[in-house]
């Protein structure tokens, strides 16, 4: 268990820095360590428990909790998860006190309004992945199109387009067309 | 503005426990346009900084976030929000995903809500686009990041890496002698 335990710590902490652009960055090494190196689970088990990830609310970084969970219950995902998370959130926050320091100087200004495009422009081609890589069918593409005007044009809860989504899936699921 | 630190945790809660298929539309629909903690503006640099540090972008903007309105404390109370409520919400689908997963209603309704947050990433970034009203060298860099991420499926750390220090120069040489 406590051999285990660690095992996990060390992986999860080393992979955590190479997260460049998000966890998804490092999930083919995340494959590799989980099911090649340390034998945790077998290829099928990890591409289950990375889908449910994808599935639940919350971060993608939370796809580690549930390799900790499998492999050491309550213990491991505690451990997996503060691993991933840890060494990244100290260095944003030795980040933010270095902003903070810098104040309004003109150089953070100008690093920082460098990296907004790119901040955007990847959010975009994120969900341009999410998009294509989902089931491609007149309703989803509709229901995709509609959400995203629904969010770029107002301001309105987006649980409604979501409510709707599903509303929408299980009806016409119901009818006999889904 | 003054937000306090069971602020930080109910908002990023909310965050992380609605972000199904994603967190970002999520965190800026609470961060921006309900509790108005930030400007567009504030909350899409806070971002680009987040994406350039390794780790999850959401878990490196709530360090930052917490960290101008409450100190380490605050960090801490947002990074805590962001992942543990959405951690217990994924034990419990852990526990009964084997017993619903093979319905297909319940395939149907995820095929739906998953094609609608799709949507909501893809419309969170042409809002924050079209709300900070960028020049033409920030367009043409934030179209750039989505087509070699998003179209030619560059991985992003490299896509980061390359067109981080251009836009940074390009905004360094609009701004000298200004």
């Amino acid at each position: 268990m406590n051999e285990l335990l660690q095992q996990l710590g060390t992986t999860f902490a080393w992979l955590s820095l190479l997260q460049f652009g998000g966890t998804n960055a490092v999930v083919p090494e995340m494959h590799r360590q989980a099911v090649d190196v340390y034998h945790w689970m077998d290829a099928q088990t990890f591409v289950n428990l990375f889908a449910l990830a994808q599935l639940a609310p919350g971060p993608n970084v939370m796809v580690v909790s549930l390799i900790g969970w499998h492999v050491a219950g309550l213990p491991g995902l505690l451990v997996a998860t503060a691993a991933m998370t840890g060494p990244p959130c100290l260095l944003a926050f030795g980040m933010s006190r270095l902003m903070r320091r810098a104040g309004r100087s003109r150089w953070l200004a100008i690093f920082k309004d460098g990296l907004v495009p790119i901040a955007i422009g990847t959010i975009l081609a994120s969900g341009w992945i999410m998009a294509s890589t989902s089931e491609l069918s007149a309703m989803s593409l509709g229901i995709t199109a509609a959400a995203t005007a629904f969010v770029a044009f107002t301001e309105f809860n987006l649980l409604w387009a979501l409510g709707a989504a599903i509303a929408l899936g299980l009806g016409a699921h119901a009818a006999g067309i889904g | 503005m003054n937000v306090s630190r069971t602020e930080l945790f109910l908002g990023f809660a909310k965050i992380g426990l609605l972000g199904f298929g994603g967190v970002a539309p999520w965190a800026r629909h609470v961060i921006v346009g309900e509790k108005r903690w930030l400007s567009e503006r504030e909350y899409a640099s806070i971002l680009g900084v987040g994406q350039v540090l390794p780790g999850p972008n959401t878990v490196n903007s709530a360090i930052i976030i917490g960290d101008h309105f409450q100190g380490a404390a605050g960090a801490l109370a947002a990074v805590l929000g962001l992942l543990c409520t959405p951690i217990a919400v994924l034990i419990g689908i852990a526990l009964v995903y084997d017993r619903i997963a093979g319905l297909p209603s319940v395939g149907t309704a995820i095929g739906a809500g998953a094609a609608a947050a799709a949507g909501l990433v893809v419309g969170t970034a042409i809002k924050m686009a079209r709300r900070l009203q960028p020049n033409a060298t920030a367009v043409v860099v934030g179209l750039a990041a989505f087509a070699s991420v998003g179209l030619l499926h560059v991985p992003m750390a490299l896509a980061i890496a390359v067109l981080g220090p251009i836009s940074i120069a390009l905004v360094w040489r609009e701004r000298r002698g200004k």
